[in-house]
């Protein structure tokens, strides 16, 4: 059985599991982490949004070859101790969550969308693909916005 | 048990008859070594409502809170470590029932919200622990806060003890009581004392709603930030009993059935435990989900067709529509305006997939899974692995969504018995495809709707449909964990018969309906709001056809016909609000519906961009609701906007296909439920103030909103939508 070492969430693993085994499995059966969610496998509820080296990832299709000697972090890796990232406490903020199951997915991919895109347009925030089927989505729009503007002054 | 109440016992006849309004709830008190109170008419079921049987449940201190009162009633506990605690006989998938009740409790206790914990019951075996048609907040509301203003009478009363104070002069606030010098005591350093208290020194009625500080401030939910962090935990996130993933080959028809199995290869794959033929096809247990999927794919299975192979569905919407009941004859004179209007299966698909941890031994079992019938799917357990009821404990925990969904608990099933037939605890998930192929749907269903006009006025208003129901004849996998007691009971079964509305909405003259079915094996369940989805949003259809033939325009048309004052009052808010009729460019319009349920009104006014008819935009919806007393408004303002979500979906785009037999989708790539780009960009919800008892509230929104929807798409497009959802 091959091993593969990366971080997660600012610590080294090492895993033994065969090259093409998702992600998602690798962290939710072998290691415990089960913020990402499975909501279909197939790369397209993005529950499970995570992220490598920074960037946006569906660990349910990426295999667990591809993250070695790289940088994983899921929604448990976002917050500084008690002080939670921005977009986790704008989605606190205007209680974005209903069930709550497809959350960390969304808040993974407002990350990574608010890294690239410091100031997204609603034709940016209409790209997010996540699907929450509680129906949130003006709640998320919301949050975004408002994590975008926090960002863009920080002292407030 | 000392029994006392905060107001006089009332006799269970008059329990019933008295109307929510004027409902008194004994609550007793738990012999125990911190204050623990008791409210019976929490959880009693309709049927069963008298104080004897619960009082005898109680009498037996040694039970307490151990198999006797917290079986079958709403308990509170205040513990020394200066927390409330109640464990709640419902589930929590989403519709924040767990917040709501959490703030009943802080406002009558005047308790911090963040000091009271609401976990979910297990499954009981008595009273109801039924989670559904929109009844949790209107059935909780009046025990909820009995009990927590007999628990704060109490604690009051062993602070005045304390400090030989007269009770009356003292104050609660933050999980504390407060002398009138400045002294204060935590709740949970007078449980104890607070416990022995038999006759309160204070009131402990409830207060009235001029005094609610809690209830009805908008509140954000008391578990977001377990959501957020990731912390909080659904049935796939235990790692209970040491459960091993397991998932299921099915058939690729609905029903089929394995005729012959090679497992060999399957066996032989590394992380596999055990390759189990099983009534809905082959289980595969495996050391992670990975080596589970690779394996079932390893699977060489023949398949014969399901008992629908012949079956699409042009087909099957030809069989409703032929059973769709005749209509009586029209009145004379009168000119009609018909129409038709089919709707298509909808998958429930919440976004966590069916999932139960099962461990089952040979004289006990125990299970984890979230459920909106837990009672139901404890005896269902049982009875088919062979132990006692009393033997099968369920753990009811969280669900992923639910929307119907985990009213059955055809997974829960499936564990059990792939976990006895194993020989080891097993934690099965259906996969998205199983879930979207194998799954429930709303059932597809076909409405044909007559009004007669006579001298400018619907005289007479006739509304005839038929639906798919569940056929149980031929013992398919619809058998297991099928339409509960429960459900039936509530009368909210798929399959009892759509009542098509009986309209009493509007003054319609002579108003009937009557309706028909096909059977189908097929998996069928109630899917939010029920019939409401498909009869109210044609109706609110063709409420707007039968204005525009009368030259009316939709919302005063409505206004001088609906019956309701309250109807008239939401419809007239979400009409200024929305700014109904400012103008529009080509390809863009307004559309309007209301709908009357659960002792709640609600009104949707939805814009539509349609400039491209097969890519139509909802840019903007404004909800106007009553529901009585709001507990939450910032809640209830998620519940209206989930229903909108609903309805943009299931009108435009959301749908199920049936070819020769098998569910075309299988995620949510072709299921196409709405995602960001299809929501709208603003949203807003009006909540109209009410001193009335909560109505029900989180099924309300979806036939307003999808009659708003439907609407708008026809007043934009120049068409009139018939066949649901519209791009399909």
């Amino acid at each position: 059985m091959p091993s593969y070492s990366f971080v997660l969430n600012g610590k080294q693993v090492t895993v033994e599991a065969p090259a093409d085994m998702p992600l998602l499995w690798v962290l939710r059966d072998m290691l415990g982490i089960t913020g990402p969610k499975y909501g279909c496998g197939v790369g397209v509820c993005r529950a499970c949004t995570s992220h490598l080296d920074g960037a946006e990832i569906q660990p349910c299709v990426v295999p667990v070859a591809d993250c070695a000697d790289r940088d994983v972090t899921t929604i448990e890796g976002l917050a500084d101790g008690d002080t939670l990232h921005p977009v986790q406490q704008a989605w606190l903020d205007c209680d974005v969550a209903q069930c709550g199951f497809c959350q960390p997915g969304q808040i993974m991919t407002a990350v990574a969308l608010l890294k690239r895109t410091p100031r997204p347009t609603d034709a940016d925030i209409d790209r997010i693909e996540n699907v929450c089927r509680c129906g949130t989505y003006p709640r998320i729009r919301e949050a975004i916005k408002k994590a975008s503007a926090a960002g863009e002054h920080p002292s407030n | 048990m000392s029994d006392e109440t905060h107001q006089p016992p009332v006799p269970p006849s008059s329990q019933r008859t008295g109307g929510p309004t004027r409902r008194r709830f004994m609550v007793y008190s738990l012999a125990a070594s911190t204050l623990t109170v008791a409210a019976p008419g929490a959880c009693d079921s309709s049927q069963a409502t008298g104080a004897e049987p619960v009082a005898e449940g109680v009498r037996r201190p040694s039970d307490v809170l151990v198999t006797g009162a917290d079986e079958e009633m709403l308990v509170l506990e205040v513990t020394a470590a200066n927390k409330v605690v109640v464990r709640l006989p419902r589930v929590e998938v989403g519709q924040g029932i767990t917040t709501a009740v959490a703030m009943m409790i802080a406002e009558e206790l005047d308790a911090a919200l963040a000091d009271v914990d609401i976990p979910l019951a297990d499954a009981r075996t008595k009273g109801n622990q039924y989670t559904g048609g929109s009844s949790s907040v209107s059935s909780l509301y009046g025990p909820a806060r009995a009990l927590a203003a007999t628990a704060r009478a109490k604690l009051v009363t062993a602070a005045a003890k304390r400090w030989r104070l007269p009770a009356r002069t003292l104050r609660t606030r933050d999980t504390m009581v407060i002398a009138p010098d400045g002294r204060k005591a935590t709740f949970g350093s007078l449980t104890a004392s607070a416990a022995r208290i038999s006759r309160p020194a204070v009131p402990s009625k409830p207060k009235p709603a001029s005094r609610h500080r809690v209830i009805g401030r908008p509140t954000p939910r008391i578990d977001a930030r377990d959501i957020v962090t990731g912390k909080a935990r659904y049935a796939g996130d235990l790692s209970a009993a040491g459960a091993k993933p397991t998932v299921v080959a099915r058939p690729p028809t609905i029903g089929g059935k394995a005729v012959s199995v090679d497992a060999a290869a399957a066996r032989a794959m590394p992380g596999v435990l055990a390759v189990l033929k099983i009534a809905g096809g082959v289980a595969v247990v495996a050391e992670s989900f990975h080596h589970a999927f690779k394996a079932r794919d390893a699977l060489r299975i023949t398949w014969a067709p399901g008992p629908l192979a012949s079956l699409s569905d042009a087909a099957i919407r030809a069989r409703l529509r032929a059973a769709v009941p005749r209509f009586e004859a029209p009145p004379r004179r009168s000119s009609l305006l018909e129409a038709e209007f089919a709707f298509a299966f909808v998958s429930h698909a919440p976004m966590e997939v069916l999932t139960a941890v099962a461990d089952v031994r040979a004289n006990r079992a125990e299970m984890w899974f979230s459920s909106q019938t837990p009672m139901d799917a404890r005896d269902s357990i049982a009875a088919a692995i062979g132990l006692p009821a009393s033997s099968v404990r369920v753990h009811v925990l969280r669900g992923g969504g639910s929307f119907g969904r985990r009213l059955n608990y055809d997974a829960a099933i499936e564990a059990a018995l792939i976990s006895k037939a194993a020989r080891r605890p097993v934690k099965l998930m259906w996969s998205r495809a199983d879930d979207i192929r194998h799954g429930r749907m709303r059932p597809a269903s076909h409405h044909r709707i007559r009004a007669a006009v006579a001298r400018g006025r619907v005289v007479a208003f006739e509304h005839a449909t038929a639906s798919v129901n569940e056929s149980y004849d031929d013992g398919g996998p619809s058998a297991q964990g099928g339409v509960t007691a429960a459900v039936a009971r509530a009368g909210r079964a798929p399959a009892a018969g759509p009542v098509p509305s009986d309209s009493g909405l509007y003054n319609f003259g002579r108003v009937s309906g009557d309706s028909g079915g096909v059977s189908l094996a097929m998996n069928l369940g109630a899917w939010r709001s029920v019939d409401s989805g498909t009869t109210r949003t044609a109706e609110e259809i063709v409420v707007d056809e039968i204005a525009r033939s009368l030259g009316k325009d939709p919302v005063a048309f409505r206004r001088t016909t609906l019956r309701n004052k309250a109807v008239r009052a939401v419809l007239d808010k979400a009409a200024a609000a929305g700014h109904w009729g400012r103008a529009l460019p080509a390809g863009r319009a307004q559309g309007i519906a209301v709908h009357e349920e659960y002792g709640s009104c609600v009104a949707c006014l939805a814009e539509i961009d349609a400039t491209d008819p097969e890519n139509p935009r909802v840019t903007k919806v404004v909800m106007a609701a009553d529901v009585g007393t709001a507990v939450n408004p910032r809640g209830l303002e998620a519940q209206l906007m989930g229903t909108a979500i609903d309805g943009i979906s299931t009108v435009l785009q959301a749908g199920l296909h049936i070819d020769r037999g098998a569910v075309r989708e299988d995620s949510f790539a072709d299921f196409r439920y709405a995602r960001q780009r299809h929501a709208p960009l603003h949203f807003e919800a009006h909540i109209l103030p009410s001193r009335r008892e909560p109505g029900g509230a989180g099924e309300l929104g979806v036939p307003a909103a999808a009659g708003a929807v439907a609407n708008a798409y026809a007043r934009a497009t120049g068409t009139r939508p018939r066949r649901f959802p519209i791009n399909f």
